[in-house]
């Protein structure tokens, strides 16, 4: 009994928020990454464009609420969601063709694309500011629990609880379907294949007739649904505030770099490294060796490897520790 | 020096600005401007050190800032002894504990030959010393943080006047700095960006969260300072009699005695104001000049041409026999060093430390758009982009609110776009900055003044 309730608490405070942030950063990393495997360079702009795209989703997520169009159970956002990805693939066209193209064209160096992306993230800051403001916006409808930890401990007859929200389930799901088609678009089709030859080597590439601006127009494509499906995921999950969007640009630039730049698989193991250190470090397992150990032995302290208040400097550190030892990632880098 | 063109420019958009603001919003606005574009500037020499002298790209500027920040706790504010009798000690060992631990690592690094698990060994080390330190010093920070948790709950520091601090917060962030770069410095330049922002943001973790040092999210206010407070000017006989002479013939007009005593009384209050800034003023003046004809002199050194010659080609440095990776180095600390003093002189006119004010978007990639706008690899141009900036930065929301007035000039006060976009004018700046970054970037890439290499 004492194992299981130990199971149970460690699935319900590691386990499940662990899978729903990692897939969260999963996401984000594999459009980060794509971004550097096809375009060459590391996006700043990312966690702005995440933000825009949620914004979009949560506008129209309003509208749909005022005309009363609910989706039932599930939050009405997945309704808003085509038309957030649509706005946001168009915004990022738009910075191509009026920013990035010129810089590509030129061939310039990779900082002064850093440069640019950092110009288009003050301007998307500000836009995404401007139009929904800096506050914070819960814009979760829809059935919240899917299991409550009351609800099981009644199931079961444990003394811990398992609670289910609906947004952790969502997101799983989610992440699971953009993955699978994003691999097989990536490994079985043409197309993809073509993007892979391309990021791999340019020049081959060109030589074997792909068209780079067809490639370049597909990842940005990807990269911005990507964007918008992870930034309503995590809106959801947790809230929208554009700070946090920010913010959240640094555990992905690590998810990113420590699963081997411009490799889209190796983002996503780095996603959920990320996210379950960050959770793994920060918890404490005093109740969890309680239930474990024998009477007279439980521990005193909370065995806690790090405070709580450091929990985005785990993923920093994890980053640095990487660079340090493994620069291309863990797994190989700069190939998609 | 003076026949420079650069710093012709430089000097007269220096004083057009200040004195465009002080005509038309006040003398007062316009000196804190003024104070907070020489901060600027002495930032963006920093930043111009690191990225125009020698391409390294450092996104940590925010977390160097924040140590510069700390420096001014430490040095000005006065100890709390019943802190350090409680744990002072802990603190102590648990210090030199982290000095062992960061020295028995360089040690292995060194002596030890290249081997297998020697990067292992030396993660294992690390991993292990976080557990112990809070094991050590875990009791103390809880005896610290809980005597006076209101007023205090920290160490405090060494009591002396807070001008000492900009140089210890420069010989702090040149320490820091020496870590950072000896394990980044070696990445290549996106790697570098993204590791330095990411070690800036542990920096910020730690003194938010490291009460007993900082008081954390608590905040620091009343702070010393290095000129007089407004409240003993104007207590003070010879400020009176300099106010009145002043203004000798606006008094004159008066003749009722008791008008005249509540004029001059207004008049020695908002003065005092204007006199504490512009104190100020004449010491980051000082600071930015010195520092320029430092850097300036560097800049045309042998050693400047040879930190020139390995930011063009690092491989032909290094085939001439320089030695790359211990100059890198060295530069990474020296401008680290100036962001770090930056650091410290933007606390001490604040007057007050807030951890949690240390955003990127504003500590990190604001300085960064200083000197890409104003010229890489030139110290003028430093200095021209930290006062452009900062004058852009202050003066976009008046701006903002003004083309908004007249574009909605025809609707209602109460339409909701207008009360919208009136609520939202502090957020156009960052559009302001993008744009300005963005244009530059295409228009004129090397910044408005590029840099110029001297041939002899």
């Amino acid at each position: 009994m004492d194992f299981l309730n130990s199971i149970i608490l460690l699935t319900n405070f590691i386990i499940v928020p662990g899978i729903t942030y990692g897939s969260q950063l999963a996401l984000g990393a594999i459009g980060v990454t794509l971004i550097y495997g096809v375009l060459r360079f590391a996006n700043f702009a990312y966690g702005d464009l995440m933000a825009f795209g949620t914004m979009i989703v949560i506008l129209v997520t309003w509208f749909l609420q005022s005309k009363g169009i609910t989706f039932g159970l599930l939050p009405t956002a997945l309704l808003a969601l085509p038309v957030g990805i649509l706005l946001t693939i168009a915004v990022s066209l738009f910075f191509d063709k009026t920013v990035f193209e010129y810089y590509r064209n030129k061939k310039s160096d990779p900082v002064t694309f850093i440069v640019v992306s950092l110009g288009i993230m003050f301007v998307l800051n500000a836009v995404v500011r401007i139009i929904i403001g800096p506050n914070d916006i819960n814009f979760m409808d829809g059935h919240k629990f899917i299991m409550k930890a009351r609800e099981f401990k009644q199931m079961t007859g444990l003394n811990e609880g398992l609670a289910l929200k609906s947004t952790q389930v969502i997101t799983l799901i989610t992440t699971i379907i953009t993955c699978s088609i994003l691999f097989y678009f990536l490994n079985k089709t043409k197309t993809g294949k073509s993007m892979r030859a391309y990021s791999n080597n340019e020049d081959l590439a060109l030589l074997s007739g792909i068209d780079p601006k067809k490639i370049v127009l597909l990842t940005w494509i990807i990269v911005s649904i990507l964007a918008t499906v992870a930034g309503t995921l995590y809106g959801l999950d947790k809230s929208f505030k554009p700070f946090t969007y920010f913010n959240n640009l640094l555990p992905i630039f690590a998810a990113t770099i420590v699963g081997g730049i411009g490799n889209p698989l190796g983002a996503f193991y780095g996603g959920f490294l990320i996210a379950f250190s960050e959770i793994g470090l920060t918890y404490a397992y005093k109740k969890f060796f309680k239930y474990l150990m024998p009477e007279g032995l439980e521990p005193s302290t909370l065995i806690q490897f790090i405070s709580t208040d450091y929990k985005f400097a785990i993923s920093f550190a994890i980053l640095i520790v990487v660079l340090i030892f493994r620069p291309n990632g863990i797994f190989k880098g700069k190939v998609i | 020096m003076i026949k420079n063109s650069d710093f012709k420019i430089c000097f007269s958009v220096m004083t057009v600005l200040t004195i465009l603001v002080g005509l038309f919003q006040s003398w007062g606005i316009a000196l804190s401007m003024l104070n907070l574009c020489l901060i600027s500037a002495v930032m963006a020499m920093g930043v111009n050190i690191q990225w125009g002298f020698a391409g390294l790209i450092n996104f940590g500027v925010m977390g160097f800032l924040a140590i510069g920040g700390l420096a001014t706790i430490l040095v000005s504010v006065p100890p709390v002894p019943e802190a350090w009798s409680a744990g002072g000690l802990g603190i102590l060992i648990s210090g030199l504990f982290l000095v062992a631990v960061v020295f028995s690592v360089l040690i292995i690094n060194k002596k030890i030959p290249n081997h297998k698990y020697k990067n292992y060994f030396i993660f294992f080390i690390i991993i292990l010393s976080i557990p112990l330190l809070k094991f050590i010093a875990g009791p103390s920070i809880s005896k610290i943080e809980s005597i006076n948790a209101a007023t205090s709950g920290f160490l405090g520091g060494a009591n002396l006047p807070i001008i000492f601090s900009w140089f210890v917060g420069a010989i702090l962030c040149a320490l820091v700095a020496f870590v950072v770069g000896k394990v980044c410095l070696g990445l290549r330049s996106d790697y570098l960006a993204i590791s330095t922002l990411l070690v800036s943001g542990i920096i910020i973790t730690i003194v938010k969260h490291e009460e007993w040092l900082s008081r954390g999210v608590k905040n620091v206010i009343g702070l010393k300072r290095p000129v007089p407070y407004e409240v003993d000017l104007q207590n003070s006989e010879w400020f009176i009699k300099l106010v009145e002479f002043f203004n000798s013939s606006k008094l004159s007009n008066i003749l009722d005695p008791d008008e005249k005593i509540s004029l001059l009384n207004q008049l020695v209050i908002t003065s005092s104001g204007v006199f504490v800034k512009l104190c100020f003023s004449l010491i980051f003046l000082v600071v930015v000049i010195t520092i320029l004809y430092f850097s300036e002199k560097a800049l045309n050194s042998p050693w400047g041409r040879m930190m020139r010659a390995i930011r063009d080609n690092e491989e032909a440095a290094k085939a001439m026999g320089k030695n790359v990776v211990k100059q890198h180095l060295f530069i990474f600390m020296l401008g680290s060093a100036i962001i770090g003093f930056a650091g410290a002189m933007l606390v001490t006119y604040d007057g007050l430390f807030t951890p949690s004010s240390y955003q990127p978007l504003r500590y990190t990639f604001l300085i960064w758009v200083m000197v890409l706008l104003g010229g890489t690899g030139n110290n003028y141009g430093a200095i021209l982009g930290g006062f452009v900036v900062w004058f852009i930065w202050i003066q976009s929301a008046p701006f903002a609110l003004l083309v908004i007035n007249i574009f909605t000039n025809h609707l209602d006060e109460t339409n909701y776009i207008k009360e919208h976009l009136l609520n939202s004018v502090p957020y156009f700046r960052y559009l302001m900055m993008g744009l300005g970054l963005l244009l530059v970037m295409r228009y004129r890439p090397k910044g408005l003044l590029p840099e110029k290499i001297i041939k002899n």
